[in-house]
């Protein structure tokens, strides 16, 4: 795709292409960088203002000092370097947090893939009347921002309609709520997956004698499974990304998802935990970073696809 | 909604549950186009369409966290009529919406479509350069704000601290520094910054894939005919990204107005309430507050903004279908 303009001169390129972008890069990366600093320097380091801030002094002496030695030396190490890292993950509950956040999201998308794809496949297969309706209502509904919902979803969690079951402070709380944006999310990226997959395969098997379901149970199913995971997968990053609701439908320090229990434990106050902050911000992303990588294009071409109808 | 099964069929498939009859029924795809839709159905009913109803309600009550039933009292619009006559801070909220949105859009759209272009020309390192690109949209905002805390820290910011070198090292003398979060003004710009920084990224690998849909046989037409660069930028590549542009400002605007989470960690709505939104200041007061009904009521000022949007892009979707 890249075109290569004849008679460009690489002053000129540098001037319009390189400098340009290698600003962009460093405006998007530089906070990252930031926290991984910041991570491994010792509080003290942290707050003085004679030191330059870009560079982690104690640490890189540190490791200089060994790599010129020779000799390793993990304790000094963990004292000069990785002394937030350590206490985050010893003596905070982050493990905790990233064990719900877990939880949380993979129930939450197994559920929405579930409705999802049974809504998607309807939607983009059968004619019944009040498909146009609906399809319109999911839409509505994937665009409806949880800020605009979030005081009153938490009355109904904490006093769910008919069963009077009050969710708020446990895991299951976002389990129900996370599901509100994911499953228009999931049918939305689906329906169009499914449009994608010819029906003559499924009258194929039809004709053959299968019902409906077995057709689409054992023929669109398996084809649809790339997208199916990619919407999955996008589920699963979008509810570990979630903050609102999980800061207001969570109390107990215990129970929270990381980004909740980052921001609102490792901040007491006014003493911030620059260090742990910092290292469990960079740890709580990274994953979440790592999946969305090698999904992206497929949800940009969900929305191309979108767009095109 | 239409979305649940009339009646008669219904109970037409229960009472023939397991016998043949009810194989037949699945295969007719109105009943199972029902059967299907209804596990999205029940969710929405339950957990937007019931919680939007009850907001509406919540609105026009004096309900507060705690509050006895008993003493619940239905108050009308007394809420909305007490936000824009009397609350100081709620006007500042309704203005901070719109400047916050409205520039952050645009600057996002322009560095967007600048960041596109270049990706779009790029050969070598594609892979990593994108992902790289990407990160700020990907990861957890709040975890990515808190870096910019430290970034704007009054006695602390990196920035303040590359500003007094340069001042002492041209010979200007020692400068402090603004207060990034601490003033008003620069505060929502700080803000505004931050938002900027989230979403450049998801314009740029959306106008992405708009470019990549434009054929170049347009591009060397318009170069036979004589096009500069900018004209070819203007009347081949803006055209081109249309469509997806349509979109991407949809989903841009309504997340951009009804943003929390940057403004949550990096201000809290201050110095002095000077940078709320309306989901920051519905959150303090219903939340920190307790007062739970004028909360849903500022929550509910986005949706007129939010469904002129809805419909403007159902409108726009439908024309291009047709």
């Amino acid at each position: 795709m890249a075109q290569l303009q004849v008679g460009e001169t690489f002053a000129k390129r540098l001037l319009v292409y390189h400098l340009p972008l290698f600003c962009f890069i460093v405006f998007t990366i530089f906070p990252f960088y930031w926290m991984f600093v910041t991570s491994i320097k010792s509080t003290r380091e942290t707050y003085n203002r004679d030191v330059n801030p870009y560079v982690p002094v104690a640490c890189a002496e540190a490791v200089a000092e060994q790599v010129r030695s020779g000799r390793f030396d993990g304790s000094a190490l963990m004292e000069n370097c990785l002394y937030h890292w350590r206490t985050l993950l010893r003596d905070t509950l982050f493990l905790r947090w990233l064990k719900n956040t877990l939880l949380v999201a993979i129930a939450s998308t197994l559920i929405s893939l579930f409705a999802g794809i049974t809504s998607a496949y309807a939607l983009a297969r059968l004619r019944f009347r009040g498909a146009d309706t609906f399809g319109v209502l999911i839409f509505i509904t994937y665009l409806v921002p949880p800020t605009l919902l979030f005081i009153p979803l938490s009355d109904v969690i904490g006093d769910l309609p008919l069963l009077h079951w009050n969710l708020l402070n446990s895991p299951w709380a976002l389990i129900v709520a996370y599901p509100t944006f994911l499953v228009p999310f999931c049918t939305w990226l689906l329906t169009g997956y499914f449009r994608t997959i010819p029906k003559e395969l499924e009258e194929a098997a039809m004709i053959d004698g299968a019902t409906r379901i077995q057709a689409m149970v054992r023929i669109i199913l398996p084809l649809a499974l790339p997208g199916v995971l990619s919407a999955g997968m996008f589920a699963f990053t979008l509810s570990a990304n979630e903050f609102l609701y999980a800061l207001i439908f969570i109390y107990d320090a215990a129970n929270k998802t990381v980004p909740v229990g980052v921001v609102s434990e490792l901040i007491k106050g006014d003493v911030f935990y620059w260090g742990e902050l910092m290292s469990g911000a960079l740890l709580g992303s990274v994953p979440v970073a790592l999946i969305y990588s090698f999904f992206v294009e497929h949800y940009v071409a969900g929305m191309t696809g979108a767009v095109k109808g | 909604m239409k979305t649940n099964p009339p009646g008669d069929s219904l109970a037409a498939a229960r009472t023939n549950a397991g016998s043949e009859t009810s194989f037949a029924l699945l295969e007719r795809p109105s009943v199972l186009g029902y059967l299907l839709m209804a596990p999205a159905a029940f969710i929405i009913s339950f957990f937007v369409a019931y919680p939007f109803a009850w907001g509406v309600w919540m609105s026009l009550t004096n309900k507060q966290i705690g509050m006895p039933w008993s003493q619940v009292r239905f108050t009308g619009l007394m809420n909305y009529v007490d936000l824009l006559t009397k609350d100081g801070i709620f006007w500042t909220t309704f203005w901070n919406s719109f400047v916050y949105t409205g520039f952050a859009t645009v600057i996002k759209w322009v560095l967007g479509i600048w960041l596109a272009v270049l990706l779009n020309r790029m050969v070598r390192f594609q892979r990593m350069v994108r992902a790289a690109v990407l990160l700020p949209w990907i990861v957890p905002t709040v975890l990515s704000t808190i870096a910019f805390l430290w970034i704007f820290d009054p006695d602390f910011s990196v920035i303040n601290w590359t500003l007094r070198g340069v001042y002492t090292w041209m010979g200007w003398g020692y400068v402090k520094g603004p207060l990034w979060l601490g003033d008003p003004t620069l505060a929502l710009a700080s803000v505004t910054f931050v938002n900027i920084w989230r979403g450049t990224p998801f314009f740029a690998i959306s106008f992405l894939a708009g470019l990549q849909t434009i054929t170049p046989d347009l591009y060397e037409a318009a170069a036979i005919d004589g096009a500069s660069g900018w004209q070819r930028f203007w009347h081949v590549t803006l055209p081109g990204i249309k469509p997806i542009t349509v979109v991407v400002l949809v989903f841009s605007i309504i997340v951009t107005f009804s943003d929390f989470q940057i403004v949550y960690v990096l201000t809290r709505g201050g110095p002095a309430n000077s940078t709320h939104l309306f989901a920051t200041y519905a959150y303090q007061v219903a939340m920190v507050g307790t007062r739970l009904g004028l909360g849903a009521a500022i929550s509910l000022f986005m949706f007129p903004v939010l469904a002129l949007v809805i419909i403007f892009q159902l409108v726009y979707l439908r024309r291009e279908q047709a």
